[in-house]
């Protein structure tokens, strides 16, 4: 599937009647166009070939098959054909299941949150009541400037006893909190990819709310609705497409969750090495070496993926549909 | 009337009132970690412990900053201008080689244009962790593991980025400038660097600092490909670090000041770019 082999057709050539010499040169011209349009995407097709495909690839390849290392590892190594021996050694083990019920409570606090919060905040912006509004935006856009380890670093900090000021206070008023217990460890990591994402997506929900005709909500404010219900009932449902957008991406982030238990963990007893499913794909195949189990793992959460953000689009899809009706 | 009117605006004041506290909270939650930060990262190892931030009576930042860069031999800045190197670089090719190919996308006709379009657009959902082991052990086989190319040719793939460079031409490039090209005798090649790269600027700066960022923030990809400190990312570097300073904890101070200067470039780049990006967040936010 190289770019070379496809045939191009100009967008802009319009087949008409037209005498032979016509023909020819479109025909040329046709061929120089399918030239430049295999040159310009050849870079990208390469990598998507290298880096995707073949990959992908290999990770279902490798989940149903398992490396006998006949001897000690010692003397030639074989690839013997195992089906669904690992997908079964992988759905049956109580520590990937916890992962994903970990992942699926953290999505559940995480993704309302933060779509929530990112379009109040966006709504509250363009409402034209907020004082110093560039300013606020910058304030609100910073963390995304910040890389998700280090984001991950200020809060292990800030929720770490002795050194952070937020545990102080609360010590002030002779409350106790742990933010790295049992019962705190997922609301602590929701906080800091909140923390983390909430500025840029709201500045997505701003640009779209920008572009939304001032008519329209003229007309809304002439019919008598509020400020409150101009918001939730006329914008928010014209910017649905960003929000879509935005519950997808952050649905697909979270679902990878990776970086900030990682970091955690280096000082939270309440957070093991198969913490998330990715924490487990790591584990399986860095620390434990067994290629195979780490491979079906991988294509289990490719497949959560997949089959969450399809039911995202055909759950928004129904919801278009209705509107209509 | 006069009672009617303070009745009428009442609310309304109040609404003003709680919208402005709501943003200014919400504001402070965004901003008061990185003013943490940066005081944190002026006190020495005693005074962060002990928690008086405010204090400047032990101001060291000068001395964190020199221990910084003397902390093993040297090796921040050594980190520091990897991640330059894979963020800059990679990001710059990589922005170039994904626009190029949404303009294709956009401006040339041919079978199956919107099933490979579709594949794209599939491979900006797959997760990178699906992909880390596979790569990791094409790049054993084929030497490459823990050299820079097994990090660098990786994060030059970016799907989104053709997403983008195809809505972006869609709006910036019009179909009518380009035959105005061709009847100049302009070549297919020549039309595109002379005339809709330049148009497309915008939307390249947009793609680029997205993967600088992306790039920036690697993590999961150096820590399966890379076991060098040398080569190592900032981003791995200080993960480092840190996990060494429950251990001995001379590296609390420089963790902290090391991850100060590690936010900089981005703030930076964010803010001398700014022109652009918001242009191009409204192109793909509305599209």
């Amino acid at each position: 599937m190289t770019a070379t082999t496809r045939s191009p057709v100009p967008a802009t050539a319009r087949p008409t009647a037209a005498p032979a010499s016509d023909r020819r040169a479109r025909k040329a011209a046709r061929r120089r166009q399918l030239a430049a349009c295999g040159v310009l995407m050849t870079p990208f097709f390469a990598l998507l070939v290298t880096v995707f495909l073949i990959p992908v690839g290999t990770a279902v390849y490798l989940s149903f098959y398992s490396d006998d290392q006949p001897g000690l590892g010692f003397g030639p190594e074989r690839s013997v054909f195992v089906g669904l021996r690992s997908y079964a050694a992988v759905l049956t083990d109580p520590t990937f299941l916890g992962g994903l019920g970990t992942v699926a409570v953290y999505c559940l606090i995480y993704i309302p949150l933060m779509v929530a919060g990112a379009l109040v905040l966006a709504l509250l912006l363009d409402s034209g009541a907020v004082r110093l509004r560039a300013w606020a935006q910058l304030g609100l856009f910073l963390p995304h400037a910040v890389p998700g380890i280090i984001a991950a670093l200020i809060w292990l900090y800030l929720y770490t006893p002795g050194i952070s000021p937020i545990i102080d206070l609360f010590a002030g008023a002779d409350i106790t909190v742990d933010f790295l217990g049992v019962h705190t460890v997922i609301p602590s990591i929701v906080n800091i990819a909140l923390w983390s994402n909430l500025g840029y997506n709201m500045v997505v929900f701003y640009a779209a709310l920008q572009a939304v005709p001032r008519e329209v909500i003229e007309a809304s404010v002439v019919d008598g609705a509020g400020p409150v219900r101009t918001a939730l009932q006329v914008k928010t449902p014209l910017v649905r497409a960003s929000i879509v957008m935005v519950a997808m991406f952050t649905l697909i982030w979270a679902l990878q969750l990776f970086t900030e238990p990682v970091l955690l963990s280096q000082s939270s007893p309440m957070i093991n090495s198969r913490f998330s499913p990715s924490m487990y794909i790591y584990d399986a195949a860095f620390t434990r070496n067994n290629y195979s189990l780490a491979a079906a793992a991988s294509v289990v959460l490719l497949l959560c993926t997949i089959a969450l953000s399809y039911g995202v689009t055909r759950w928004t899809g129904r919801a278009d549909a209705q509107e209509v009706r | 009337m006069s009672a009617t009117d303070s009745t009428l605006l009442r609310p309304r004041l109040l609404g003003r009132t709680t919208v402005n506290a709501v943003v200014l909270l919400s504001v402070l939650y965004t901003l008061l970690p990185v003013l943490w930060l940066v005081l944190a990262s002026s006190k020495d190892r005693d005074a962060l412990f002990s928690s008086d931030l405010l204090s400047l009576s032990d101001f060291s930042f000068g001395q964190n900053l020199s221990d910084l860069f003397a902390m093993d031999g040297g090796l921040y800045g050594r980190w520091y201008l990897n991640s330059l190197l894979y963020a800059v670089l990679g990001a710059g090719i990589g922005a170039l080689v994904s626009v190029a190919c949404g303009y294709a996308f956009d401006k040339y006709r041919f079978r199956h244009k919107e099933k490979l379009f579709g594949l794209v657009l599939a491979a900006v959902m797959v997760p990178q962790t699906v992909l880390a082991l596979p790569l990791y052990l094409m790049a054993s086989r084929t030497g490459l593991v823990n050299t820079f190319w097994a990090v660098f040719i990786p994060v030059l793939f970016n799907p989104f980025g053709v997403y983008l460079g195809r809505i972006f031409s869609q709006g910036y490039v019009p179909d009518e400038v380009l035959e105005a090209a061709r009847m100049d005798g302009a070549g297919e090649l020549t039309a595109y660097v002379r005339v809709a790269l330049r148009m497309l600027g915008p939307g390249l700066v947009t793609v680029f600092l997205f993967q600088l960022t992306a790039i920036w923030n690697n993590f999961f990809l150096p820590m399966v490909m890379l076991s060098d400190q040398d080569l190592y990312p900032v981003s791995l570097g200080l993960y480092q670090w840190n996990s060494s300073a429950s251990v001995s904890p001379e590296y609390y101070p420089v963790v902290i000041t090391g991850s100060l200067l590690a936010v900089l470039p981005l703030i930076l780049a964010f803010i001398l770019l700014q022109r652009f990006w918001r242009g191009g967040l409204t192109a793909g936010a509305v599209k």
